[in-house]
């Protein structure tokens, strides 16, 4: 510590903001002004107008700002000054952003009032007035904090996306694979939800869920709730209703397995996700803080399994009194045929990683021998308490589960931690340590997929820019120096890492499925 | 056993590592003045330019060292003295040995300029080199970079990304023309230009001079030209040092003199990386070798030699890389810049001057001797063994999509290369494979 302080006594990056820089930023001020002015409740009047000034402003002076940025210089690797500047290396800017956007989904979530949200019947206020107009074009109905917050959400990564495609022009893997992000985000995360509740409207429909038809459980953790089932079932939401649930299920168990299988995990995680789209985008500044540490890596595995096995156990928990709730009506799959589905699909996953020696060869025995028993154990508990009646197929009630798991996980952990945090933990904490998708793509992506980041022989020269610049926090260099290859669960092959090697030392690929040809080189 | 490792640079440390693999027991400690821990010295300009901090070029965390019992000693050896086999600290205090590995590294070259040691002079090659950089840096205006080679361009690179002005004085006719063939050498000029470099060719320093406080203030040039700067970079190359020869029956040419298992002409003393100079290379090859690799390959060699089971090194199929501002630059295959005779080279420069491949080829047996590739990755394993299996050119291009590194979705040009090559030979040779890893197995027959 003692040097690095040496080192930056002489504001070593000096900043070389230019005109046009200074433009964009106060375009995006302008803004920002706006949202606060309305924010405390001003901009009554022309709020339509307001609404287009403020939101173009972010996005023009956003784009100015990133088009001086990067476009009037070299194409290349732009890191210069990462660690010198504030904002990304955890100074009183990083601190100040965290602060702030913590802030914002504290709000959010817990008192959406700040924001202007009415209730009881009273109309918006606030800032959440000044999105009412756009609520009103897209699906008639006026804004919702969320609303709001979808809004933000979109824009950031459709701003910041141009700014980061523009920052590696070079890399055709990074502009294509964040066009892919942006696309996904504008138009199933935003657009279509809202064009479907806008349907709500007209004679053909009353009662079409709302749907992201991206999401997927487990990270969709909401999706097997009874209301979601039951709204999806609905006669008001003609067939649409039931082809969500169709597809829902598909994703699980059909095209996830599939695309993990031949791609990896990044098909999904640095492609499609919006967390992650917001972590490619928005989070990019801070990718590089993530911490490397073995420590961190132990506590990501016990932290990410933890969340997929309870979000597993609580889903089943959730479908069983739903099945209790709703005893005599008939769905396509009976409740028998679903607790011994359930069992046989777990008894089924241990069995493999039992008798599967050879594939599990790098996982030591006594961490095989707990995943099995962990297996083992909830299949039994869950047929046990089937076959004896109980009424609740986990011990407890299925319903305050649900709840603090949508407190703890959903909000607490993807939202105020998740985003909140990305200037002090780095863009990627939700999906290193709280994702249950991440972690259920992450153990196939592990065992079952062709997917690997190849090593380049032993040209590697240790410098440490792919580790540094690992959002996930995986040590590449470590491997990379040794000339094995990267099997990592937790990689979303974002492929900065290779991006930023200086001797072209790494390549994402997908090869043959053997745990020979993944781990070594050739 | 006690084995003491002099150096703490990749040569030593890769030493160490592969001792403690090979034998649970043997006792290893590492010295090193420089710092406590390895770090990448490669990555220093990285700490510079912010792309990283210093924790960030430690290859391990720093409790690796103690949970394989290397013991890191951060002291400065003053000396040796081999007939009581033991190391003299700078404090006087000595440390025994069974056997002592030199991997000293290398110290940059200072060719008598007038004003040298001023204020403000230096090369970059340590941490402290580091240190004293970027205490130079502060209120800097404009910088001279002297001696066109990879730590010159670096440097340039490091100060142009703090945007101080630099110019960078090259003796040559073109950038480090001297290894790389005309047209590679050419695309580097452009690109220092591109970035607003002032590039001197054929520019020699003659003197430095100095202002009332010791500090330097200009430059001149042999050809008289007088430039204002208050920092001077010079990287014309590095030495071998050997300063613990001093006083030793050690025998040194410019390194360490050592024999194939790495042995010095003193018992029990070896030496690794860029301090040893071979007795014997392989035709053609410098008998010194100061890159990384050396000391990445020597490493492992010496720690079975010195656990009693002697091993020879033998130099391995050259391979290089390094980057020039933004062009990554990788060469498989040792070769002459110009074609010798009985060899030719295709040359394949991109419209946009960024990205260029040339594969060298014996124009007798047709075998590929060597590529060299600007803003391109190949993969390394089937270009090395293309080199060694001396496959002919036709069979190299018909299959070069494999050699094809790059990330995905890039542009290939396999097929322009290949077109150049037909117009060059009047031959037809037409691509054969896909870029992919599977092809890459099944050309590997695995």
């Amino acid at each position: 510590m003692q040097i690095e302080k040496s080192l930056s006594l002489a504001n070593p990056s000096p900043r070389n903001l230019t005109p046009g820089h200074k433009i964009g930023l106060s375009i995006v001020g302008l803004g920002l002004v706006l949202l606060l002015i309305a924010l405390f409740g001003g901009l009554r009047s022309h709020v339509g107008l307001f609404l287009a000034l403020a939101l173009s402003s972010l996005a023009v002076g956003g784009i100015t700002y990133a088009w001086f940025e990067y476009m009037n210089k070299p194409e290349g690797i732009k890191n210069n000054g990462v660690w010198h500047f504030g904002e990304s290396s955890r100074g009183t800017i990083g601190w100040v952003f965290g602060v702030v956007i913590t802030l914002f989904y504290i709000a959010l979530y817990w008192f959406p009032e700040w924001l202007g949200q009415g209730s009881a019947g009273a109309g918006n206020s606030g800032m959440v007035a000044l999105f009412d107009p756009l609520s009103i074009l897209l699906k008639g109905q006026p804004a919702s904090q969320w609303f709001v917050y979808g809004t933000f959400y979109t824009l950031a990564i459709l701003v910041l996306g141009v700014k980061f495609i523009w920052k590696y022009r070079h890399n055709r893997y990074q502009q294509i694979r964040t066009f892919s992000v942006m696309f996904f985000q504008l138009g199933f995360a935003f657009l279509i939800p809202e064009i479907l509740s806008s349907l709500n409207n007209t004679a053909s429909f009353s009662d079409i869920p709302y749907n992201d038809f991206k999401n997927m459980w487990p990270l969709n953790y909401y999706f097997f709730d009874d209301y979601n089932i039951k709204a999806m079932l609905s006669p008001g939401s003609g067939n649409l209703g039931l082809s969500m649930l169709i597809w829902g299920l598909a994703m699980v168990f059909v095209v996830s397995p599939f695309l993990t299988y031949f791609f990896g995990k990044r098909w999904y995680c640095s492609w499609v996700c919006g967390c992650g789209g917001l972590a490619e985008t928005a989070g990019d500044p801070f990718r590089q803080l993530s911490d490397k540490s073995l420590k961190a890596w132990k506590f990501e595995r016990w932290m990410i399994h933890g969340v997929l096995l309870f979000a597993v156990l609580m889903t089943v928990a959730v479908i069983y009194s739903f099945y209790q709730k709703n005893g005599n009506e008939s769905f396509w799959i009976s409740k028998d045929m679903f607790i011994w589905g359930t069992v046989t699909l777990l008894l089924g996953i241990a069995a493999a990683v039992f008798f599967m020696r050879e594939r599990f060869k790098h996982i030591k025995k006594d961490v095989r021998f707990l995943i099995v028993g962990l297996i083992v154990t909830t299949a039994g508990v869950i047929a046990i308490n089937y076959l004896s009646g109980a009424k609740h197929v986990m011990f407890v009630e299925s319903y305050p589960l649900r709840k603090w798991y949508g407190f703890f996980i959903g909000v607490t952990f993807s939202g105020v931690i998740g985003v909140g945090f990305y200037p002090l933990l780095g863009s990627r904490v939700w999906c290193r340590f709280g994702c249950p998708m991440a972690g259920l793509l992450g153990l196939q992506q592990r065992f079952f997929s062709r997917f690997r980041i190849t090593t380049n022989g032993d040209q590697c020269i240790s410098c440490g820019n792919c580790s540094t610049y690992c959002e996930m926090g995986i040590d590449v260099r470590s491997y990379a120096q040794k000339g094995q290859n990267i099997v990592r669960a937790s990689c979303v092959g974002c492929g900065i890492c290779a991006a930023v090697c200086p001797r072209g030392v790494l390549r994402l690929e997908n090869g043959p499925n053997t745990d020979e040809s993944r781990m070594e080189s050739i | 056993m006690h084995i003491v490792i002099i150096g703490n640079g990749i040569a030593g440390i890769t030493t160490a590592r592969h001792l403690r693999k090979l034998d649970p027991d043997v006792r290893i400690s590492v010295i090193s003045a420089e710092t406590e821990h390895f770090f990448s010295r490669t990555a220093l300009m990285y700490i510079y330019m912010g792309h990283m901090k210093y924790e960030h070029t430690k290859p391990y965390e720093d409790h690796f060292w103690a949970k394989n019992r290397i013991e890191l000693i951060n002291k400065h050896v003053s000396r040796l003295d081999p007939d009581s086999k033991a190391v003299v600290f700078s404090d006087d205090s000595r440390m025994l040995y069974d056997k002592l590995v030199l991997a000293t590294g290398s110290a940059s070259n200072r060719f008598g300029w007038p004003g040298q040691y001023l204020d403000g002079v230096q090369g970059l090659y340590s941490y402290q080199d580091l240190l004293t950089l970027e205490q130079w840096s502060a209120g800097l205006k404009h910088a001279v970079i002297v001696g066109g080679g990879l730590i010159g361009i670096e440097l340039v690179e490091m100060l142009h990304s703090r945007h101080i002005p630099v110019t960078f004085l090259v003796r040559e006719k073109s950038f480090w023309d001297g290894v790389m063939p005309a047209e590679e050498s050419r695309m580097v000029n452009e690109e220092i230009r591109r970035n607003g470099v002032d590039l001197r060719l054929s520019s020699e320093l003659k003197e430095i001079l100095s202002d009332e406080h010791g500090r330097a203030r200009a430059v001149v040039t042999t050809d008289g030209e007088e430039i204002a700067c208050q920092f001077v970079g010079l990287t014309a190359g590095v030495h071998p040092r050997i300063e613990l020869a001093d006083g030793t029956a050690i025998e040194t040419g410019r390194g360490f003199l050592v024999d194939e298992y790495l042995e010095t002409s003193v018992k029990d003393i070896y030496a690794a990386g860029d301090c040893a100079e071979l007795r014997q290379s392989i035709p053609g090859r410098s008998t010194i070798e100061a890159v990384w690799y050396t000391g990445k390959h020597m490493g492992p060699v010496l720690a079975q030699s010195l656990l009693g089971e002697p091993t020879a090194y033998q130099q391995k199929t050259w391979f290089n890389s390094a980057k020039f501002m933004d062009i990554e630059w990788q060469t498989y295959g040792f070769f002459p810049k110009d074609p010798q005779e009985d060899e030719a080279h295709l040359i394949w420069v991109h419209p946009d001057g960024k990205k260029s491949v040339r594969i060298v080829y014996d124009t007798s047996s047709q075998a590929v001797k060597g590529f060299n590739l600007m803003g391109v990755r190949y993969r390394g394993e089937i270009c090395l063994h293309w080199i060694d299996s001396a496959t002919p050119i036709q069979t190299v291009l018909e299959n070069l999509s494999l050699a094809n590194f790059d990330p995905e979705f890039y542009r290939q040009h396999e097929a322009d290369i290949i077109q150049q090559f037909n117009q060059q030979s009047g031959l037809n040779v037409k691509l054969k494979s896909k870029r992919s890893l599977s092809g890459v197995f099944a050309y590997f027959g695995k």
